[in-house]
């Protein structure tokens, strides 16, 4: 009866999702406080202040979610190329229209504050990326089908890296490798992808005449193996040619590169002597404020590595070692399993969807938010690359709150229509 | 679609997988891994050393002996400069920047090092001081060092003070409390009472931001600590007393210590020559050490009252007068020939003229060399021991019961054990049996091997002054005003010698009163004060004989005993006599009523080639 009548807004809503995205933001705006804590600002809405602002931008982040929630939710279906294509419009735009803001030219700017367009790619490609797949004639495996799916994928990529160099908004289109993969991409080409990195790898830390010997040989091997037919022999030797070749391309463009890029790379495969006051420092810095944290942690407010500058960006990019360092191993670990269970749930939700458009959105959420956590995180103890990516709705900064809403709100309102129609 | 749908699977275990690995590795570096902790404290705190005050050190009348003055040195290591804004900081300091450039050439140039620190610039006034510390966290390179200088008012007791210096790499090994550029007391009471006076460091944590900059104390100050301020002491010197010996003794070579013998407290303790200590403080402490240790005759550094041995001479006279009335070989009465020297063995040891043959009085009165090495023959041949052995044993096991050739123990920081030949000694040079009371009759007047400090030489007269026990020496009375510390326990304790009879002594007091009353002190009594004295000489092989003199007054409960010696001063009633009884007047009297005496004794030069003059003296001592 209520369904047909005037159904709430907030009927069938996923309200675990929903909780688990306030205790995130909030906690997020108290650490933004902790690490940028100023005692002649002390009070936690003064918007002079970047928390301040954040409460602002939580504010109209919540606003948004209200109005996804009352579009209709066929409105995504209808408009997804059109979306994507505002916004990768946008995109192309902000380098040429745009002000540049500290060496950077992605940001739109409105007065006190800013807006990145390419945070808002995302949940755009998203978007896009699930109209195109949940097509019912499409196979991903078809080549053709594959090669729209990259570009979809890809040409966000390519423009955010290529015109704005933002390395850290590029690079999580990566990210929908899973979704591609939850919806059929083979696995020899996550195979093979997973083989090149391991190559690029090796090329950095071994002699690559070793390399070239070790790749002859396993073809070699392999010959004896298999029908030594013309064909066969062809492939194999292909097969050689390429590895070898990007085994000596690797070292090419490492040799090319600028100092302060081979410096990175060093430091992610903790190579030559890293000055710990240089290159090594914000990792270094990281990781002893987060091990500093102990079990308990030092304490609301009382974290010295993060509220005396030790550790750079600390409200941002490196958030997470507030949290490290002042709520300790327990504090961190909660913050961890927390966006652990909302990426869980979002990927159980997806699985219920009767609707594949909603089911691949929803893995993409997922996605995204899974690729931020393991980049986010791992860079501050250590474990991946220093990449300047956001902690979903952790970090300071309204366009990386306002896009992972979006994100997640667009899918928790396609969640809540799951039983009514098939997409 | 089945198929795809099970790749769920697969995706939520890489999800969890990578959810457990960033946990595991959390808790490896939060929770097993101490080096972040460690890195965070070295980084975020600065351990900032409260440095107590030393304390103080007064006399027995609470005058002030020694304090403190506190001074800032700007210090520099040029290694760590870095973006120096050289006109902001020649403002700050208030230098030109010739002078700047000057100074810096000084502190990187040899003897120095840019890895060195050095002094940029002396002793800041505090006003300077405050002013810097507050901006000089922007000259990274430079910063204050505080210390505390000494400073004596009165410029007396150098040797008795000692002085304090910066600790040595193996004390800061060994004792934690220490680090490089502590000070801590080297020598004297300084050292001896070092912990008491260094009273205990605190520490104060303070976070600092990643520009160095202080932000506040660490927990608010939860695990500071406050510098508890070291005791001040009360010696047990006379500042007065002592200035005045050390006025007499100027130009003279030697030394004084006077006692009251019926506490053990060191009433002045005087070595000649001496120095002002102000001289061994700060940094013109190396070039003043340099100096003094140039002096090759005056021997300025050396601590003479503890670390000298000279042959007790005419003093022991007095223990071999007790030894033998004790051991029952000697009476008052007992007469012994002399004729300029021991007739047994051919008039050695030597003699001077005087009647003979005289009782045991006018043997005191006139030292003479022959009556006790008479006794001390009869003490070592006595036949109820049977043994030469056996007897020698029992004579030097009561020359140590008087403390002699044994530490006394006093609180004084380095003192000699002085020396009394043991058997095995003397079965070693003669050989085992081959040696009787003859070979070595010369102990019997304090001579051969004996040695003697002038620290024990005047607690020796002390002890007779007691008739038979003392207190041990000591320079420190009360501890932070408390008395009943219990370091000083132990100069509580009485200590008997060997010879308790109060007849004895009154034998050998009896002569010491003679020598005052018309012997060979006839012309240094003291009006009001009988007394007792013996003169004497130390032999001294490399020159002039030594001149000693010791005393205590008044006869009837004593207060003073003296023990003076003063080198190469020949008679013992020239110099070191006359000196003694100033010094017994000027502490029972408070004044002086000889004052040509006195005048002769400030004005002797015996140092630097001028001749001494003779005071009247009627016979050798
Ligand atoms: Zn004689």
């Amino acid at each position: 009866m209520r369904q047909k009548n005037a159904p709430s807004i907030f009927h069938n809503i996923d309200w675990i999702t929903v909780l688990i995205y306030l205790v995130l933001v909030v906690a997020g705006w108290m650490n933004i406080y902790a690490a940028v804590y100023n005692e002649e600002h002390y009070i936690i809405t003064d918007t002079s202040q970047k928390y301040g602002k954040q409460m602002i931008w939580i504010i109209t982040a919540l606003m948004l979610a209200f109005i996804i929630l009352i579009i209709d939710e066929n409105f995504y279906t209808a408009f997804a190329y059109f979306i994507f294509g505002a916004f990768l419009l946008a995109n192309i735009a902000v380098p040429f229209l745009g002000r540049e803001i500290k060496g950077s030219r992605s940001w739109f700017r409105f007065g006190d504050f800013g807006i990145q367009p390419a945070e808002f790619m995302k949940f755009a490609t998203n978007i896009a990326l699930a109209k195109f797949l949940s097509n019912q004639n499409i196979k991903i495996a078809d080549y053709k089908n594959t090669f729209i799916t990259l570009l979809l994928i890809g040409v966000p990529l390519l423009i955010i890296k290529g015109l704005q160099d933002e390395t850290g908004l590029a690079i999580v289109f990566v990210a929908f490798i899973f979704t591609l993969y939850r919806e059929g991409l083979s696995v020899n080409y996550l195979l093979l992808g997973f083989l090149a990195i391991i190559l690029f790898i090796l090329a950095l830390l071994i002699n690559n005449i070793y390399l070239f010997i070790f790749i002859i040989s396993l073809c070699t091997i392999a010959l004896l193996f298999i029908k030594r037919n013309r064909k066969n022999l062809f492939i194999v030797a292909a097969i050689g040619l390429v590895a070898c070749s990007m085994v000596k391309g690797t070292s090419t463009v490492y040799e090319h590169m600028e100092p302060h890029q081979k410096v990175r790379i060093d430091v992610l495969l903790g190579r030559g002597t890293v000055d710990l006051k240089k290159e090594g420092y914000n990792v270094n810095q990281a990781k002893i404020a987060i091990g500093s944290g102990g079990f308990l942690g030092k304490g609301y407010l009382e974290g010295t590595q993060t509220k005396y500058d030790f550790v750079p960006e600390q409200d941002t990019d490196f958030i997470f070692c507030t949290v490290g360092e002042e709520w300790g191993f327990v504090g961190s670990a909660f913050v961890i399993i927390l966006q652990i269970t909302l990426i869980l749930r979002i990927i159980f939700m997806s699985e219920r969807q009767r609707s594949p458009f909603s089911r691949i959105y929803g893995y993409g959420v997922a996605s995204v938010l899974f690729f931020h956590l393991t980049i986010n995180i791992g860079m501050t103890i250590g474990l991946a690359p220093v990449i300047g990516i956001p902690l979903p709705f952790f970090s300071y900064g309204g366009s990386s709150l306002w896009s992972f809403t979006i994100l997640l709100f667009i899918f928790i309102k396609l969640d809540s229509h799951r039983l009514q129609i098939l997409r | 679609m089945n198929q795809l749908s099970e790749r769920k699977y697969i995706i939520a275990g890489v999800i969890i997988l990578i959810g457990l690995i960033y946990i595991f590795r959390l808790f490896y570096i939060q929770v097993i891994d101490d080096s972040y902790k460690l890195d965070a404290r070295n980084q975020a705190f600065r351990y900032n050393t409260e440095f107590p005050v030393r304390g103080y050190i007064y006399d027995r009348n609470n005058k002030l002996l020694v304090y403190n003055e506190a001074a800032y040195d700007l210090m520099v290591l040029p290694k760590k400069i870095k973006n120096l804004d050289t006109m902001d900081f020649c403002n700050l300091v208030g230098i030109t920047k010739d002078v700047f450039i000057r100074k810096m050439k000084k502190a990187v140039q040899a003897p120095n090092s840019p890895r060195k620190q050095s002094i940029f610039e002396k002793q800041l006034s505090p006003k300077e001081y405050a002013s810097l510390q507050e901006r000089l966290y922007r000259f990274p390179g430079f910063y204050v060092q505080s210390r505390t200088l000494r400073k004596y008012p009165k410029r007396i007791a150098a040797h008795m003070l000692g002085y304090i210096g910066e600790a040595s790499k193996e004390t800061t090994e060994k004792d934690p409390y220490y680090n490089e550029g502590d000070y801590l007391g080297i020598s004297g009471i300084e050292k001896t009472y070092e912990k008491a006076l260094r009273g205990k460091k605190g520490m104060h944590i303070m976070m600092v931001d990643v520009h160095n900059r202080e932000k506040g104390s660490y927990m608010n100050g939860l695990y500071d600590t406050m510098a508890i301020p070291g005791k001040p002491l009360t010696s047990t010197i006379d500042g007065d007393l002592q200035e005045y010996a050390e006025l007499l003794m100027q130009n003279k070579i030697g030394s004084v210590v006077a006692i009251d013998p019926s506490t053990g407290e060191i009433l002045s303790i005087v070595t000649s020559p001496t120095y002002d200590p102000n001289l061994f403080v700060g940094r013109a402490r190396n070039k003043n050490y340099g100096l003094l240790s140039q002096d090759s005759i005056g021997k300025p550094l050396f601590n003479r009252s503890t670390m000298a041995s000279y042959p007790p001479g005419s003093t022991f006279k007095l223990i071999m007068a007790l030894i033998g009335l004790h051991e029952g070989v000697l009476t008052p009465n007992t007469r012994y020939p002399c004729a300029r020297g021991y007739p047994p063995l051919g008039g050695r040891p030597k003699c001077h003229p005087h009647p003979s043959p005289q009782d045991l009085v006018g043997a005191i009165g006139t030292s003479c060399n022959s009556y006790f090495s008479f006794v001390f023959k009869s003490v070592i041949d006595d036949k109820k021991y049977h043994d030469t052995y056996k007897a020698y044993a029992n004579w030097r096991d009561i020359a140590t019961s008087f403390c002699l050739g044994t530490k006394t123990g006093s609180d004084l920081a380095n003192e000699l054990r002085g020396n009394v030949p043991s058997i095995k000694y003397y079965d070693k040079v003669f050989g085992k049996g081959s040696w009787k009371a003859s070979t070595v009759i010369s102990l019997g007047i304090g001579q051969a091997e004996m040695g003697i400090t002038p620290l024990q030489n005047a607690n020796l007269v002390a002890i007779i002054a007691n008739k038979g026990w003392y207190y041990t020496p000591h320079i420190v009375k009360a501890i932070g005003g408390n008395p009943n510390d219990t370091l000083l326990d132990r100069f509580k304790v009485k200590h008997n010698t060997m010879i308790t009879d109060t007849n004895i002594y009154n034998e050998v007091i009896k002569g010491m009163a003679r020598a005052v009353e018309g012997g060979t002190a006839g012309a240094l009594k003291i009006e009001g004060i009988p007394y007792g004295a013996k003169t004497g000489t130390a032999q001294n092989p490399h020159g002039k004989d030594h001149s000693v003199f010791v005393c205590f007054a008044p006869l009837e409960n004593p207060k003073i005993a003296v023990g003076i010696l003063i080198e190469n001063a020949g008679f013992g009633s020239t110099w070191a006599g006359p000196i003694a009884r100033l010094m017994m007047e000027k502490y029972l009297k408070g004044k002086i009523t000889r004052p040509d005496l006195e005048k002769r004794m400030i004005e002797g030069d015996l140092i630097h080639k001028a001749k001494p003059k003779p005071v009247e003296t009627k016979k050798r001592p």
